[in-house]
Order: structure tokens, then sequence, then C-alpha cells
């Protein structure tokens, strides 16, 4: 077995609001692997934004351990954290987040800027990831000349144009109609079948649906794991210590 | 990030706004004008009283004649002539500030020399005329005592004349005619060169004083000892004001002028009344470096104002670029480097304006400017530096926003 893209130990976060100390993530332990297709699914306040800031390395836990793709993230300061988003994280947002005085490829390009890629390979890798998401021909539109839908892949382009181990998508169709919102989950199924590993947060059953696995949320804590192709379900309790899993690992 | 995508990143932010980004340059436009015009009027001003001096010679003061009034008209200077030689002499003798005193003749005149002939200033003076007005002999020799004395035919000319009669040929022992009377050139005077306003110093031809008063057309009209002016240098610069004031009772009492009468004559310093010109055009200067240094600062609030809206505005930017993988580093250098190209678009406006000003200032106004390339660079490095200073507070508070804080931002 290899080292699961995601592996978190007794995962916390807190809040100070006010005098009051909020738990919004309690002991979170999972493991997920290269290649999974994950919903992460709750009602608001159950902790599942709060867990896709942690495992999108937006945040930092106050307790428990994170290894994304191996590597301790856990107690990384702020530029080492915007490394590996720019290295290894692919986000897609609910309301696409899309800079609306730049064009499509300027969008998809816009985590390679930050690596430092030359211009003529960031022109070259932003075509090819509006390629495969059915945008070829819309590179040079603005997002306001865009429908929700194509704006939604654009966002989901610059996911992926940086080849990462890990796509994020939170509420990816929620600002979506049904019948888009199911080509935008079918495109990233499409894309989880070409070996990218997905998590999804979402609070509707359709959308966790496209999901192989599902995570359930509650009150802060993950209250399920259901694997819906039935093969890799563990509850939380038989999950292996860290430093026995690399071991397996070697 | 790059720098060269920061920059364009920050282009094509300010070409979103461009209204928001025209007005806010407005500051830094109408600061860095004043800069150049500062500069440009400060220079032409200083350069203005150098070249002036350096034609006049060093502490010289002029005496000329005065008005004639005739049934209450006044005949205006030099209607009528009072000043003699002998007036020089006292007052080499009796104003103890006055190291020269040199009377003078002069007059425009044709001057022919074998077939070629040009018109020119004809000056009729002593050796000690020449020290006064800080004239260098370049080639040849000045006037001897004998030729002052004895009327001799002797000339000492301009650079102007060498180029124009003689080609640039050395003139001298060659013979020149003025006034169709033969004189022989024993030297030439070194060139003074042209005058920031346009007046050619080197178009002269000197004679002795003497030879001026009886051989040329000059000398009657100034009969006996009269002159047309007296060239005065004052022992020091210090001394310019007590020997104006010295030379001016004496001459008064020459010339048996009764209290409260009108002078016969004017004493004109020059180089004071330049002195109290270049006082206005300084203070001028420092009118405009104040509205520059306001407008400076007032125009880097501007940027530093807007700035701060446009963070505020694009919160949920940054937070999308820090999610993509901006560090803190690449958001500060992004705001920055928008703020201070605003701040350089309205340098380099600015700096055009400046010279537009300064070039039409030269061109229609009688203001000595000096254009220099080195204020623009100034100036615009100065631009630069305003919008790092006042551009890095809002780009510092961008970089620290929390990416997950900034997401949700609406």
């Amino acid at each position: 077995m290899s080292v699961p893209i995601i592996r978190t130990r007794q995962l916390c976060r807190e809040y100070l609001v006010g005098a009051q100390t909020v738990k919004a993530l309690i002991d979170f332990s999972v493991d997920i692997q290269h290649g999974e297709f994950v919903a992460i699914v709750g009602p608001s306040g159950s902790g599942k934004s709060t867990c896709m800031h942690l495992l999108g390395c937006l945040d930092t836990p106050s307790a428990g351990e994170y290894h994304l793709d191996g590597q301790n993230i856990s107690r990384l300061d702020a530029d080492a954290l915007a490394g590996i988003r720019r290295r290894k994280i692919g986000f897609v947002f609910q309301s696409f987040n899309l800079l609306g005085g730049a064009n499509a490829i300027a969008n998809v390009e816009l985590p390679l800027v930050y690596g430092g890629v030359s211009r003529a390979q960031r022109l070259e890798q932003a075509r090819a990831a509006l390629d495969s998401v059915g945008l070829a021909d819309r590179g040079h539109h603005l997002p306001a000349q865009l429908s929700g839908g194509q704006m939604q892949r654009v966002a989901i382009a610059r996911a992926i144009v940086n080849r990462p181990a890990l796509v994020l998508a939170d509420e990816p169709t929620g600002a979506l109609d049904t019948q888009t919102g199911q080509e935008i989950m079918a495109l990233l199924e499409s894309l989880n079948r070409c070996g990218m590993t997905v998590v999804v947060i979402t609070h509707e059953a359709e959308i966790a649906a496209f999901a192989q696995r599902v995570l359930y949320f509650r009150d802060g804590r993950l209250i399920e794991d259901r694997s819906t192709s039935g093969v890799n379900a563990v509850t939380p309790t038989t999950l292996p210590k860290i430093g026995e899993a690399h071991h397996e690992a070697q | 990030m790059k720098l060269s995508d920061s920059l364009l990143s920050a282009v094509s932010s300010l070409r979103a706004n461009k209204l928001r980004t025209a007005l806010t340059t407005l500051g830094i436009i109408i600061g860095v004008s004043a800069v150049i015009a500062m500069v440009g009027v400060g220079k032409g001003a200083q350069l203005r009283i150098e070249e002036t001096i350096q034609g006049l010679g060093e502490n010289v003061l002029f005496v000329r004649n005065g008005t004639s009034v005739a049934g209450g008209v006044r005949g205006g200077a030099n209607s009528k002539i009072s000043l003699t030689e002998a007036d020089a002499a006292a007052i080499i003798a009796g104003a103890p500030s006055i190291l020269i005193a040199a009377p003078t003749l002069r007059a425009t005149g044709q001057i022919i020399f074998g077939n070629t002939n040009w018109f020119s200033t004809i000056y009729g003076v002593g050796d000690t005329y020449l020290q006064a007005r800080d004239w260098q002999i370049e080639n040849g020799r000045t006037f001897s005592t004998n030729e002052e004395r004895s009327s001799t035919k002797v000339v000492i000319v301009g650079q102007t004349i060498i180029d124009q009669l003689f080609f640039g040929q050395d003139p001298v022992g060659e013979t020149i005619r003025i006034d169709r009377i033969p004189f022989r050139v024993v030297g030439t005077i070194r060139a003074k060169g042209e005058s920031s306003w346009g007046r050619d110093h080197d178009d002269v031809v000197f004679v002795p004083l003497s030879a001026a008063r009886s051989r040329l057309d000059v000398g009657k009209r100034y009969r006996g000892n009269l002159v047309r002016d007296i060239t005065l240098k004052a022992r020091s610069a210090d001394l310019l004001e007590t020997a104006e004031q010295e030379v001016t009772d004496l001459l008064r009492e020459r010339h048996r002028i009764r209290p409260g009468a009108p002078d016969d004559f004017y004493v004109r310093n020059v180089a004071q009344y330049l002195e109290a010109r270049a006082k206005s055009e300084r203070t001028m200067s420092l009118l405009l470096a104040a509205v520059a240094g306001i407008s400076l600062l007032v125009g880097g609030i501007g940027i530093m104002n807007i700035m701060l809206v446009s963070v505020t505005e694009r919160t949920r930017e940054v937070g999308l670029r820090m999610a993509v993988g901006a560090r803190r580093i690449d958001i500060l250098v992004q705001f920055v480097t928008e703020a201070m190209a605003v701040s350089l678009i309205g340098g380099a406006i600015g700096v055009a304006l400046g010279l537009g000003g300064l070039l039409t200032a030269a061109r229609f106004g009688d203001w000595p400017v000096v254009i220099s390339p080195f204020s623009a660079v100034i100036a615009m490095g100065f631009a630069a530096l305003i919008g790092v200073f006042f551009g890095y507070y809002p780009a510092h508070k961008a970089s620290r926003l929390d990416p997950i804080v900034a997401l949700r931002r609406e």
C-alpha cells in the first residue's frame, strides 16, 4: 500500500469566539488514498468547512497531525503552506473566484505565475487544462462573457493546471442549476478516472452520490465513513498510528 | 512571482479603473511638474547671473550720461552729455572703493577688410577698460601707453570680427578700415561667447579712446573730453554699493548739481540689479518647491488612500491568489508595484508637463530656464519612492490577510 495522499490523526481546530472556545473540528482521523473520489458531507456548522480549510492547507490545526502526500504540514508557516498549496492542491470554489479583469487563459495560469513558470510554458499548460475541461475555444473570453457552468470549468482548469496531487472542491455546484451541476460533477468524476484525487465538500446527497466514499460530519466530528463501492470502509478507530503507517509504506 | 508578471498584473488592474488611476496620479503629476519647473527656473536664474557677470566683468558699475529736459520733453538716456574724461580721473582720485574708472566712447559703424565688410560696435577705450571688463588678449598685445596718448590708429578685434572679416585667420598685423580710416590690428580678444538670451559679446572692436575721438565719426558728437560713459570696477563685490554712493556724491559735486535736483547721469549697478532679480527667481523656485512638496505629499496620501480602498475591494482576489499559492511577499510586491506604477505614470506625465512648461517659458517669456535630463531622472526616482513609501502600508495589510477570511469576504 502506498503513502496515502491525506492522512490525519486526531486533527482538532478550535476558535476563540469572544471568551469562548468553539471546537469546530474534533479528533478527525482519516486516510485518503491516491485516486479516491471522496465527498465530505454534513449540515452547516458540522465542521466540514473547517475540515476543508485544514485539508487545503489554508489553516493550521490546533492539535493533531496532518500529512499531505507523506509530508507533515501541521506546523508549517504561512509561506510554506502557500508553497504546498501551489504544488499539491487545486481549489474549486462555489463562487468560482475568477479574476474579472483576466481572460480564461490568464485565470487558469495564475497558479503557474506564482510557481515562476515561463510564459510560454504557462500558456501551453493553461491551454491543455482548458482543453481538458472542454473550453479550448474560450481561452480569450473574460469571465463575464461565460456562463456559470463555463466559469466553473475555467476554475476547474485552474485547479488542475499544476497537475496537483489533490483537487478540493468546496460546494462546486452550489451556484449552478441542477443540470449544470451534474455536468460539473461528471467532469470531476472524469478527472478522477484519469487518476486525480478529488475531495468534494457538499451538503447535497445527490452530489455526494458521485463519490466512491462519503465522510459524514456532525457537530465537528466524523460520524460515518462509508465507502459506496464497499471496498475500503474503515472505521476511525482501526486506523494505524502515523509512525506505523510510514513503516508500513516502506 | 516574477517582476515582469507583477508589472503586467499591476498595469491590467490599473486599466480596469482608468478614471480612478488618472485622478490618483494628479497629485504626483502636479508635484513632479513643479519639481521640474523649480529646477529649471532655479538653474536658469543662476546661469543667467553667471553669464552676465562673465560678460560684464566682475564688480563692474557703469556711469552713463543723463537726460535732457527741454520744455517738459525728456530726451532719454544719453541725451544730455555731461561726463568727461576728467570725471573718470576724479573718480579714481576721489572714490576709494573704485579700482578702475575707464572713460569710454562707443559707436556702431562699418568695418572693412579687403572686399568684405561687417557692421559692428566700436569702442574707444584704454587698456584699463579691457581690465575692468575682464577682456583677455588672445593674440598680439594690448594698447601701449604711447598709443593711447597719441591717437595711434591701432585696433583690437573680437572673435566675431575674426570670423566675419578674416574667416578665422589670425588678423594681427593686418589693416582694417573703420569709418574709412585704416587701423592696424595689434591684438585679438579671447571669446566670451553668446549670452543665454542671444547677445554676442564678441562682436566688438576696440580702438584707443584718443584715436576714436580724433579720427572717427563718434568724436564729432563727444566734443572736448566728453565721453559716452565711464566703466568702473569696484575693489570688491561688497563695496559695490559704497562705490555707487561715492561716485554719485562725487559727480554731483563736480557737475554742481544743487541738492534736490536730479542727477545728470546714471550709475548702474548691473550685478546688483541681477542679484535682486535672481532673488525673485529664487523666491519663485522656493514657491515651486513648496508646491512640489505639498503636492507630492498629498499625491502620496492619495495613492495610499486608493490602495487601501483597492485592497478592501479586492480582498477576495487576494484570498484566491493566496489559495493558488501566492506567498505573502508576492501579494506585497503586487500591491507595491501597483502603487509604484500609479506614481510613475504620474511622474512621467509630470515630467512631460514640467518640461513643456519650461520650454514654453523659455520660448515666450523672458525667463531663463535650463532643461536638465538629470532633474527628470531625479523626479521620476522620487515618484517611484513615493509609490513605494505610500503603497507599502496597504500592500502590507493585504499580504497579512488570512486566506480563509479573505475568500469568504463578499
